[in-house]
This record gives structure tokens, C-alpha cells and sequence, in this order.
């Protein structure tokens, strides 16, 4: 099968809509397909990769804990608009420490988490074949 | 060009659906294919067939079901994604019968099937096109 480029987008944040956790369901899906799979957070979709998530208080399932098996399925390209972060208060360190083990390099942990700004968000857009929007 | 399609919004709520049965109608007519669409998060209420708008408005159901969207062998090609459905009450006989509950409410022009035909059509097709809000 051939091999594509696949992107998925998110944003909007973890709860109040349903977009989060039913595009985290994709991605999973998607990791069995074995194609080129890169994430990006965006608008308030930065707000899904946030450490420290807590949903007792409101009766929903708290997925969050997810994004680190992402690393397992050898997704580990998780691109996060430098912008939002910052319209929002946020910086990196507010973020999940989402990690993968390198395969080619003695599977050594390195970040999946890359913050880049909206110019070179755009870029690695344009190298996409597919991109889903959630 | 063969395009696939995501459809994200419910009927009727937002102008999601609409437009891209809009896009799909004016693609076929154009000569171009469409391999699947994938009805996705509320978009999975685009098949339900007990869909009774007013007279005077669209019927957002039918209307893709006049598209005559299948494959080689006959099969829908409108697909609805089984754990969005499951979830929001649309059911096919097969999944109410499993699941003990009487009555489906599945429009026979789809079918129900899993998120991996979402990536398969963004693997097969030349486009994937993305309608939500």
C-alpha cells in the first residue's frame, strides 16, 4: 500500500466538544495503516496536550493520559503553533512530556512535542497529501 | 480526479453537510469520482432514514442517498463510522439486532462500517476533502 502523508489537526480543546477525543480515535486507527502520521495543535486544540488534566469534576472520560501511548505506534510528530500557545498564557512547560523511543538512534527517549511557529506550521502543511481537520 | 469525502456536522444544525453534498452533486456532474464519503462525530445523523423535514425545506437524507454513491459490486459507499454512530443512537439491523434493541433507523443507500475506511480513502483517493465547521 502506499504511503501518504497524513495530518492530523486539532483545534479545538479537550472537552466542551466532542472533536478531541473522537480525532485522537482516528489517529489510532490510523496507526495500523502505517503511513506518515504527524499531529498539530492549534487555536485551542493546544489545550489537549496540556499537563495536568483533571475531568472528575465533570463526568467525562480524561483521555489526556492517551496522547502517551502515541509514542508506541511510532507517532512522534507532534507540532504545536508557538502562536497559540502564547495568545493563551502557555508556554511548552505547561505541556505534557510526550516522548518516543528512537529506533535509529539506540532507541534513545527524544520529545515528540516540537513548537514551531504559524510560518513554519504552514510549510510542513503544504508537504502534507491528507489533511484531516477536527 | 477521484475525491473521498469527511463529512463532520450533522444535517439540518450546521451547513457542513449541505455543501458537501453540494460538492459531491457538482463533482459527479463534472465528470470526477467519488469514492466514499465518511460520515464522521455528528455527521454520522446524515443517514438516519427516519429524517421528516418540513415540505417546503431539502431533505438532507435523501438527497444523499440520490447520489448513488457505491463500488464495483453495488455496495454503499456513503459510510457511516460505527463508533460515532454506535454512540449516537444510529443503528443498521445488524447492530441493533447484536446489541438487543429494537427498530433500526440506518438509511439503506449507507452503510456502517469502522474509521479504518476513513484512512483507506485518504490513502486511495486523490483528494481528501474535509466538511465540518
Amino acid at each position: 500500500m502506499a504511503t501518504k502523508k497524513f495530518m492530523y489537526l486539532n483545534r479545538r480543546s479537550s472537552f466542551g466538544t466532542v472533536y478531541a477525543i473522537e480525532s485522537l480515535e482516528v489517529v489510532l486507527i490510523a496507526a495500523a495503516f502505517e503511513q506518515d502520521v504527524s499531529l498539530a495543535f492549534m487555536d485551542d486544540g493546544v489545550y489537549q496536550i496540556v499537563e495536568g488534566q483533571e475531568t472528575d469534576g465533570i463526568g467525562m472520560k480524561n483521555f489526556s493520559k492517551t496522547f502517551h501511548a502515541l509514542g508506541d505506534y511510532d507517532i512522534n510528530k507532534l507540532y504545536v503553533s508557538k502562536e497559540s500557545l502564547e495568545e493563551r498564557g502557555l508556554s511548552e512547560s505547561d505541556l505534557m512530556p510526550l516522548v518516543y523511543e528512537d529506533e535509529d538512534d539506540d532507541w534513545e527517549e527524544k520529545p515528540s512535542i516540537r513548537v514551531v511557529t504559524n510560518d513554519e506550521l504552514k510549510a510542513i502543511m503544504s508537504e502534507q497529501d491528507v489533511c484531516l481537520s477536527f | 480526479m477521484k475525491f473521498a469525502i469527511q463529512v463532520n456536522e450533522g444535517p439540518y444544525q450546521h451547513q457542513a453537510a449541505d455543501t458537501a453534498y453540494q460538492f459531491a452533486k457538482a463533482a459527479i456532474e463534472n465528470g470526477h469520482e467519488i469514492m466514499r464519503v465518511f460520515f464522521y462525530h455528528d455527521g454520522v445523523n446524515n443517514a438516519s432514514r427516519f429524517t421528516l423535514p418540513p415540505q417546503d425545506d431539502r431533505h438532507v437524507v435523501n438527497n444523499w442517498a440520490s447520489l448513488d454513491i457505491k463500488d464495483a459490486d453495488g455496495e454503499p459507499e456513503l459510510v457511516v463510522c460505527v463508533a460515532a454512530a454506535l454512540r449516537r443512537g444510529m443503528l443498521d439491523e445488524s447492530e441493533a439486532t447484536k446489541n438487543s434493541i429494537e427498530g433500526n433507523n440506518l438509511h439503506p443507500a449507507f452503510r456502517i462500517s469502522g474509521l479504518g475506511q476513513l484512512i483507506e480513502a485518504g490513502i486511495q483517493s486523490d483528494r481528501l476533502v474535509v466538511f465540518g465547521d
